[in-house]
């Protein structure tokens, strides 16, 4: 039972009436929570509701402004930096910590090698290494270097690592971000089996429908306040996103406007490969939104990048309104109005430690030249104008990019790439790791972008967000186009049975 | 939505009273400063005007070489090679004035300038196209540039030296070292030149921008639809072409090369850079900080000649010193920012 009688089980870990600040700026107000022995308490809020601050409390990374923490009941000072590991209270990451030059046995025991006669005792912690992989289900090989894996065996990595150090209260935030529906399924039953040993799990997501399937417990914060703990068997997804958000959502999705059958074709692909993908072709017509389906690692983006010349074609066609778009020049697609979005916002979308409007003007500095020089007026309209259209809330415009939310950063992002009025725009991952509100605005973007008579091209690894947005779904399975979905077809299952190899089409 | 209360708010604001005066920007200019004043209580000749003039006169090389190397550090890259360029490039100018291909000693020296220009942008083009094209670290590229440069130069002088021969043209090419305009020394104009020219390319133009942006994420810039290569090609071609305006000011100063002219140059030109507040590991460029730097470098050998504690032999390894001290600076200053 999840609902255990107050009082007559102590939690592993609580904390009690937790306020934190950071300089003048109050982020928790005063927040009770706790962590029941063997439960998977689920922590929700959009962004910027005080999560992951409560997270890092929690697990030592922060410490609190005012209020307490109880470890077993015993009021706890935790050690900082991550030490609190030796209590068994373990933060997997967002980011990944873990070494690219070292391989997974090496990642597992870094800092608490075993050794014999003080030479590393390898072949133990090999053997060990395999006996938890096993454990988790998972086949990563042991002796694999870090840098090779893919995100989600990362993740199982550090999953396993956590698993090795006895944890006794794991944090996970957002674990599932980069993770298939399979390899979620995994981690859901490894989760499910630690807990039914007694371990407890705070897990911090915005999949509400995961909240509902895996955890025991809700707690939802919002702009640092606490609002509510209760069993998830008394609430719903509807209830959930409404605490969250504090208002009704009136609807996720716009309405989807279908275009005539007649319109015309802006972009066709014709057979195109590259050293994954194999003989792809498809149409996409004007006020079109295409979306793009597939488990992780099924090269949807790996095709968007060939399309726009950000990666080699091996063979195939582009055409762009017609006339043929030559391969590996990215510029040039622009330059014809096709705009790609990466899903990376960190790594390959905004310069984190610019302001927001290099960011901004970055793609279309050409616009903002007069006699040969940036003429700065210009690019502060430009950036206004963006604010404004596209909602981008800061405190301080001067502020480093990588301080903003990450709501903010996907919205100037977004901005960003508008800016070269593109006709056709493939945006990949349109939602990764933003709250609800944020998801609204942009679906309702990408809807009015359409009626507008753009093209859009959605890459999701989000089902709903396919569903609520495409009038067609093109399915991806290991470097194939395996469906070509439109209408009723348009649902969870169908997709997940061409996306996992259960239903082909003969002539896609 | 409306209200994003998180650590990223929270930041914001103390950031912004930090913001307001960039300290790692007025940092350099907070050292010269101490310097001069350091200067002025170990010896009162320091404070004068032609010895400050005459600090500013030398430091021109180092100052000039230096507002190149800004543009190749902020893109990311390093060049290695700049001492051994100025050897090569001064020794060839020095050779094709000897030639007497021209009669005409203004032509003369006109052509040998203009090649000079070209001979410099020509190095570092074939700097950017090893690194770039050939995918080499740039470290490595240059390391082989400077030494190809410099092996080049001891060929062409025979290990001894090379000297222009024609006392006529040295007469005329002078005062390009030794002139002033409107009482102020030709050198120290030509820095000002180079650094508005530079610092206007940087700050303003889209070109300097897209160095900024390859500098800071070579990913982000690729899909941003920057040509990578060709702008990391272009800032080692302005590292050339800065090479070569500090060779036409080299050669009326000596009238001769050998093959030790600009050794360790290379070392104070990325000391002057980085003294000025530019971060190595690429993004963002400070130009006039990188001629504060230089300014730097030349003032603590003067003060040291000047006083009589320091032995001037250690010239070394204070400047060493103060490359590491300004590491540590820099670094302190953005963690507190």
């Amino acid at each position: 039972m999840t609902t255990t009688g107050e009082g007559a089980q102590t939690p592993v870990l609580s904390a009690e009436r937790v306020s934190k600040s950071f300089g003048e700026v109050q982020v928790l107000f005063s927040v009770d929570f706790d962590v029941m022995p063997g439960e998977v308490h689920a922590l929700v809020g959009e962004n910027g509701a005080g999560k992951s601050t409560l997270v890092k409390i929690l697990s030592g990374f922060e410490s609190p402004s005012s209020g307490r923490l109880l470890l077993d009941g015993e009021p706890v000072s935790l050690p900082a930096n991550g030490d609190a590991e030796a209590l068994g209270i373990i933060l997997i990451h967002q980011e990944f910590n873990l070494a690219e030059h070292l391989t997974v046995a090496e990642s597992l025991f870094l800092g608490r090698e075993v050794t014999r006669f003080g030479i590393l005792d390898r072949r133990f912690m090999r053997a060990e290494t395999r006996r938890i992989l096993d454990m988790l289900g998972s086949h990563v090989d042991e002796d694999a270097l870090i840098g090779t894996l893919a995100v989600a065996d990362k993740q199982m990595v550090e999953i396993a690592k956590a698993i090795s150090r006895e944890a006794r209260v794991i944090f996970m935030d957002e674990p599932t971000a980069v993770l298939s529906r399979e390899e979620t399924d995994i981690l859901f039953d490894q989760v499910r089996k630690l807990r039914a040993a007694g371990t407890s799990f705070v897990f911090v997501t915005h999949k509400l429908n995961e909240v509902m399937e895996l955890s025991d417990r809700v707690t939802v914060l919002r702009d640092g306040q606490w609002i509510k703990t209760a069993p998830t068997s008394l609430l719903d997804s509807d209830s959930i996103a409404q605490l969250m958000v504090g208002r009704e959502l009136s609807s996720l999705y716009p309405a989807k406007q279908e275009p005539d059958v007649d319109e015309d074709v802006v972009l066709s692909v014709r057979g195109l490969s590259t050293s994954y993908v194999k003989d792809v072709s498809f149409e996409l017509r004007k006020g079109e939104v295409l979306g793009f389906s597939g488990l992780i690692g099924s090269g949807r983006t790996e095709i968007m990048e060939a399309i726009t010349g950000l990666r080699p074609r091996l063979a195939g066609d582009v055409l762009v309104h017609g006339a043929p778009l030559a391969p590996e020049d990215f510029r040039e697609a622009v330059r014809r109005g096709l705009a790609y979005m990466t899903k990376d916002r960190k790594g390959r979308g905004l310069l984190l430690d610019e302001g927001m409007t290099p960011n901004l003007t970055l793609q279309s500095l050409e616009r903002h030249v007069r006699f040969g020089y940036l003429d700065p007026a210009r690019e502060r309209e430009a950036m206004a104008r963006a604010k404004r259209r596209f909602d981008i809330r800061v405190r301080d415009d001067r502020v480093r990019v990588g301080r903003m939310s990450g709501g903010n950063q996907q919205k100037l992002m977004l901005a960003k790439v508008m800016e070269t009025g593109p006709k056709i725009i493939i945006i990949d991952e349109p939602t990764r790791g933003i709250d609800v509100g944020t998801k609204q605005q942009i679906y309702h973007f990408i809807a009015a972008l359409a009626r507008e008579g753009c093209s859009v091209i959605v890459v999701s690894s989000e089902m709903p967000e396919v569903i609520g947005l495409c009038t067609r779904v093109a399915v991806m399975r290991e470097g194939h186009l395996v469906g070509m979905l439109e209408g009723d077809d348009i649902n969870e299952q169908t997709i997940m049975r061409y996306a996992a190899g259960l239903k082909r089409q003969a002539a896609v | 939505m409306s209200i994003h209360s998180g650590s990223e708010g929270a930041t914001t604001i103390r950031r912004r009273s930090w913001r307001d005066v960039d300290l790692r920007a007025v940092a350099p200019f907070a050292a010269l400063a101490l310097l001069i004043v350091i200067g002025a209580l170990v010896n009162p000749n320091f404070i004068s005007i032609t010895n400050l003039a005459n600090v500013a006169t030398r430091s021109a090389f180092i100052a000039i070489i230096a507002v190149g190397a800004t543009f190749v550090i902020s893109a990311g890259d390093l060049d290695l090679s700049v001492g051994s360029m100025v050897a090569f490039v001064a020794s060839l100018m020095i050779l094709f004035m000897n030639s007497g291909v021209i009669a005409d000693p203004a032509l003369m020296l006109a052509a040998a300038m203009g090649l000079t220009v070209v001979i410099g942008s020509l190095c570092g083009l074939a700097n950017g196209l090893i690194t770039t094209v050939g995918r080499i670290e740039p470290f490595i590229a240059t390391l082989g540039t400077m030494g190809i440069y410099r092996g080049l130069t001891t060929w062409l002088s025979q290990g001894g030296a090379i000297t222009l021969r024609s006392a006529e043209q040295q007469a005329l090419y002078r005062p390009a070292y030794f002139g002033s305009v409107l009482g102020l020394p030709v050198p120290i104009l030509v820095i000002l030149i180079v650094t508005a020219i530079a610092a206007f390319i940087l700050y303003r133009t889209r070109y300097g921008r897209h160095v900024t942006a390859v500098g800071s994420s070579r990913d982000v810039a690729r899909y941003s639809g920057i040509a990578v290569n060709r702008v990391r090609t272009v800032a080692f071609i302005i590292q050339g072409l800065c090479v070569a305006i500090a060779v036409l000011l080299y050669v009326p100063r000596l009238g001769s090369t050998s093959a030790t002219t600009g050794i360790l140059w290379e070392l104070q030109a990325i000391t002057a850079v980085v003294v000025g507040g530019t971060a190595l590991k690429g993004g963002a460029g400070r130009v006039w900080g990188t001629i504060c730097g230089a300014f730097i470098l030349e003032l603590v050998g003067n003060i040291m000649l000047l006083s009589n504690f320091i032995s001037e032999y250690l010239i070394g390894a204070i400047q060493g010193s103060i490359i590491i001290i300004a590491m540590l600076v820099q670094r302190s200053l953005t963690r507190r920012a």
